[in-house]
């Protein structure tokens, strides 16, 4: 019976949490801790710290985690399909409805229109990340560093992050 | 095929840290970059679906490339790959690093890593906005739509919903002269 709630709360944050990221914090916060009481709110902050520094999107980790809390391994396999699963459903959905329709004017026009938009979605991202990043002059110090690295010289992602880590530990 | 699929998306769900546009450019760099499965342009509008439709933003576009390769396989493929990391690491931290959560050399890692995650981000955009040859009405929407969600906190969805409609309205009545 709680394997089923759990399943039905995660559909139910999976479907409702537009943006990804943090838009889904209050929606696990009322289903985990107000409606279910699977999780004191220390917890919940112990989370969402954990969830911050492991790889992942955020709604996957937590489901992960409150599922394993709630029911072990089933719990965690379930939480984290029914997270999933309805923005797989619509997504997939989606590009069949886009690729019948890909000669048609209107989702071109509507296209164009829309890639500026998203382009300044993700200036703003960056800004908020920014925010929280550069805390002091050594952090500026890496994130411009890195920029001119990763921008330029072509320097892997992946390369970068590491580079960062063992950064923050040498510096900080 | 399948196998590479799979791997690509793995890679960037075990590098995504802190959610989010954060693996914006690691899916630009290898799925556009590297394996060339999609365009600038393709790229930037799933970046837009996602982000009208519920769900973490590298999910849908995984499952999005998914699809567009290979069909629904391909979808639940990808969707594998960029959750399975993730989920295999909570489940080690809840099962056996619980204990460590406070340590100080990690938190020391993350203080570097974050502005990582920043330049990465603004390079991408950086990158992104290169292969698409923006113009100057471009720009402008897209410091339009900097200013509404970071000074106004208008909703990202609103803003795309307006912008999609506009332009299609602007295009028919063009054509219509």
């Amino acid at each position: 019976m709680e394997l089923l709630k759990l399943f039905l709360s995660f559909l139910k944050i999976g479907a409702f949490t537009f943006g990804g990221g943090y838009a889904m914090v209050p929606l696990i916060q009322n289903e985990a801790i107000e409606v279910h009481g699977w999780l004191t709110n220390k917890e919940f902050i112990d989370i969402l710290a954990i969830v911050e520094m492991t790889p992942g999107p955020i709604a996957i980790n937590s489901a992960t985690f409150l599922g394993y809390k709630v029911g072990g391994i089933l719990g965690s396999i379930l939480a984290t399909t029914a997270v999933v699963l309805p923005s797989f459903v619509i997504i997939i959905l989606i590009a069949h409805f886009l690729s019948k329709f890909k000669d048609s004017p209107y989702v071109d026009w509507a296209f164009i229109g829309i890639r500026p938009v998203v382009l300044g979605l993700i200036i703003s991202a960056s800004i908020s990340v920014a925010r929280n990043a550069f805390i002091d002059f050594k952090s500026v110090i890496i994130g411009v560093v890195l920029f001119y690295l990763i921008s330029f010289k072509n320097i892997h992602p992946i390369l970068s992050i590491v580079l960062a880590g063992v950064a923050g530990v040498l510096l900080f | 095929m399948y196998f590479e699929m799979f791997k690509t998306f793995f890679k960037i769900g075990a590098f995504t840290i802190g959610g989010g546009y954060a693996m914006v450019p690691l899916i630009q760099d290898e799925v556009v970059e590297k394996k060339e499965w999609l365009s600038d342009e393709e790229f930037v509008d799933i970046l837009a679906i996602a982000e009208v439709t519920p769900g973490p933003v590298a999910v849908n576009t995984s499952t999005y490339v998914g699809y567009k390769l290979k069909g629904v396989k391909g979808s639940i493929v990808c969707t594998l790959g960029t959750v399975l990391p993730s989920f295999l690491i909570i489940l080690l931290i809840v099962t056996s690093l619980w204990k460590y959560r406070n340590n100080a050399i990690a938190e020391k890692a993350f203080l570097g890593i974050r502005p990582a995650v920043a330049a990465l981000v603004f390079s991408a955009v950086y990158k992104i906005g290169k292969g698409m040859n923006v113009n100057k009405y471009m720009l402008a929407i897209g410091l339009i739509t900097v200013l509404a969600v970071v000074v106004f906190n208008v909703s990202p969805i609103i803003i795309i919903l307006v912008a999609a409609f506009g332009s299609i309205g602007y295009y028919k009545n063009r054509e219509k002269k």
